[in-house]
């Protein structure tokens, strides 16, 4: 039996998402080898070819790969499949873009965002909004799946897989990368962070959404993120939302300020070691999944924090 | 252009889901419906493209139960043209799903088809994707802003680390993330209007497609509980408590 785990990465470095997906591999069984397709991306290649229980790792190099474009992988990846028995790709943007493509090609039912593999062709997944856990068998000869990474132990880095280069598929393809903004940050990345400071709709603006939490989170040296009624206001950008639409977090430390707990934010950050919730109205419902709870005026009390610390 | 949007029949999003207690799946018995958010982005957003000109037909498209043509009124009422209603009482899983939209592409040769990115049920984010596929088409998903660019559609993407802009050729799958636009409400007398907008009958097999379910639900359990912890008094207790089991 043989894994083919797609690798995230940035070409320069390798995604932790990548471990935790081939972790999942590893529960499922077999031979697991990692796809690192990219442009110069050798870097994240020999990445790959350090973490445990990879048998080899196979670099593929193409422009079209430089931003993971889904019809660019879907045609790597399909010819691919005929040497392995299943398809791992972790549930982030990139895996929740390019998975499909390969499974409706291989004219396979994929299981999404798996919590758990439970045997070979059983594995658990949340479904809505993490409001139920689903366990499912698939009946389909190979399997397609995404992981949820948060819910696997990254592989150890011990490794020492080869590195095979393969060729890139022919192009033109009929989608093409024109831009992309990322946010710059020198903070821990939101979805690996080992804490996370995050803030709701009762920050009010984009400013006192800054000048809140950005200082208690550097102080803390955490990621931040943010309830899906503050992106959605505008306080702070997209790619900060902790939630079932957005990002599922689960740090050690979890402190949540002015969020009142909509069940879609806590399906996104519910499996964090420690949650701390700060918030003004006792009866919201952040605070029947918190371990601290402290109620009271979070423009009074972030400052205070942010100082004793 | 003609734009086919697929529309999803689940339980309403505010209504917070029971897992039955035989474990077999979420009760779903008497609990109000609705057309699933990322469906409703998706019907406004091919609104506002007929509103600028750039689509000419609105056809609508739901894959589920008799009652499934509710769903396709709520569209048509927001501006939608016409409906069709492949009607069956399988839980449709998303391959099959987009087996059928690509017959029904076939058939009505849109130039876009905007789906949600996934349904508020099986969280699955998979239908556009997988429609894409069996087409042949690019992909847009997760798309936060949509634009025409000549022959092109210009696509703004939400991903993990912020945005991303991909250039599509014509014909082309989008798919729906939050910020796309905000779904407008039906107003009463274009929901009276919507009453005469027809709807076609189909059926799975009128396509050729066999929608026997690849995986077998085993059970549907609870979440894990998490308890409610403890009040703290003020900003030392807190810190106090952290520290005492070393989360800082």
């Amino acid at each position: 039996m043989a894994v083919l785990v797609l690798a995230e990465h940035n070409n320069a470095a390798l995604n932790d998402a990548t471990a935790k997906t081939v972790a999942a591999a590893q529960a499922f069984g077999g031979d697991i080898d990692v796809l690192v397709a990219g442009h110069n991306a050798k870097a994240a290649a020999d990445a790959a070819a350090k973490l445990a229980g990879v048998r080899k790792v196979i670099h593929v190099e193409g422009e079209a790969f430089s931003h993971a474009l889904a019809e660019a992988v879907e045609a790597l990846v399909v010819p691919m499949m005929s040497g392995y028995d299943a398809f791992f790709a972790p549930a982030t943007t990139t895996g929740k873009n390019v998975a499909p493509r390969i499974a409706a090609k291989l004219d396979v039912m994929q299981i999404s965002e798996i919590t758990k593999v439970v045997d070979t062709s059983t594995f658990e997944r949340p479904i809505y909004a993490g409001n139920a856990i689903m366990t499912v068998k698939s009946a389909d000869a190979k399997k397609v799946v995404t992981v949820r990474a948060t819910a696997f132990q990254a592989a150890a880095g011990a490794g020492s897989a080869s590195v095979e280069s393969a060729a890139a598929p022919a192009g033109p393809f009929k989608a093409t990368f024109v831009s992309e903004e990322l946010q710059k940050s020198d903070r821990p990345e939101l979805a690996s962070a080992k804490r996370v400071v995050s803030g709701g709709r009762a920050l009010a603006s984009a400013e006192q959404f800054d000048q809140y939490i950005l200082p208690l989170a550097d102080k803390l040296g955490a990621g931040v993120g943010a309830s899906r009624a503050a992106v959605d206001a505008g306080y702070a950008p997209n790619d900060f939302q902790v939630g079932q639409t957005g990002k599922v977090v689960a740090p050690e430390l979890y402190i949540a300020i002015g969020i009142s707990g909509a069940i879609q934010h806590l399906a996104g950050m519910k499996d964090s070691k420690i949650i701390v919730a700060i918030n003004k109205d006792e009866e919201a419902p952040i605070f029947q999944i918190a371990d601290y709870a402290l109620v009271g005026d979070l423009f009074k009390i972030v400052p205070e924090l942010t100082s004793k610390l | 252009m003609k734009v086919l949007v697929p529309v999803k029949r689940v339980i309403d999003p505010n209504v917070r889901p029971r897992v039955k207690a035989d474990g077999s799946g979420v009760d779903l018995a008497n609990i109000k419906m609705a057309m699933n958010p990322f469906c409703e982005i998706a019907v406004e957003e091919a609104v506002r493209m007929k509103e600028k000109g750039v689509v000419t037909e609105i056809v609508l498209v739901s894959i589920g139960p008799a009652q499934a043509q509710e769903t396709i009124r709520i569209g048509l009422a927001m501006g939608g043209d016409r409906g069709i209603l492949v009607q069956t009482d399988v839980a449709v899983e998303p391959l099959a799903v987009a087996k059928i939209l690509a017959k029904i592409v076939e058939a009505e040769q849109p130039g876009l088809v905007i789906t949600g990115k996934q349904a508020i049920d099986d969280d699955a984010n998979q239908t556009g994707q997988m429609l894409a596929a069996l087409l042949g088409w690019p992909q847009g998903a997760f798309a936060s802003a949509v634009a025409m660019d000549g022959e092109k559609l210009k696509v703004t993407r939400e991903v993990d680390g912020g945005l991303q802009t991909v250039s599509l050729s014509l014909p082309a799958v989008v798919t729906t993330d939050l910020r796309l636009n905000e779904p407008r409400f039906a107003s009463l007398p274009n929901i009276m209007k919507a009453k005469k907008k027809p709807i076609e009958t189909k059926s799975p097999a009128d396509y050729g497609v066999d929608v026997t379910p690849r995986l077998t639900v085993v059970k549907v359990a609870e979440p894990k509980k998490r308890e409610a912890g403890e009040k703290v008094a003020d900003v030392d207790a807190l810190i106090a408590k952290l520290k005492s089991v070393g989360a800082i």
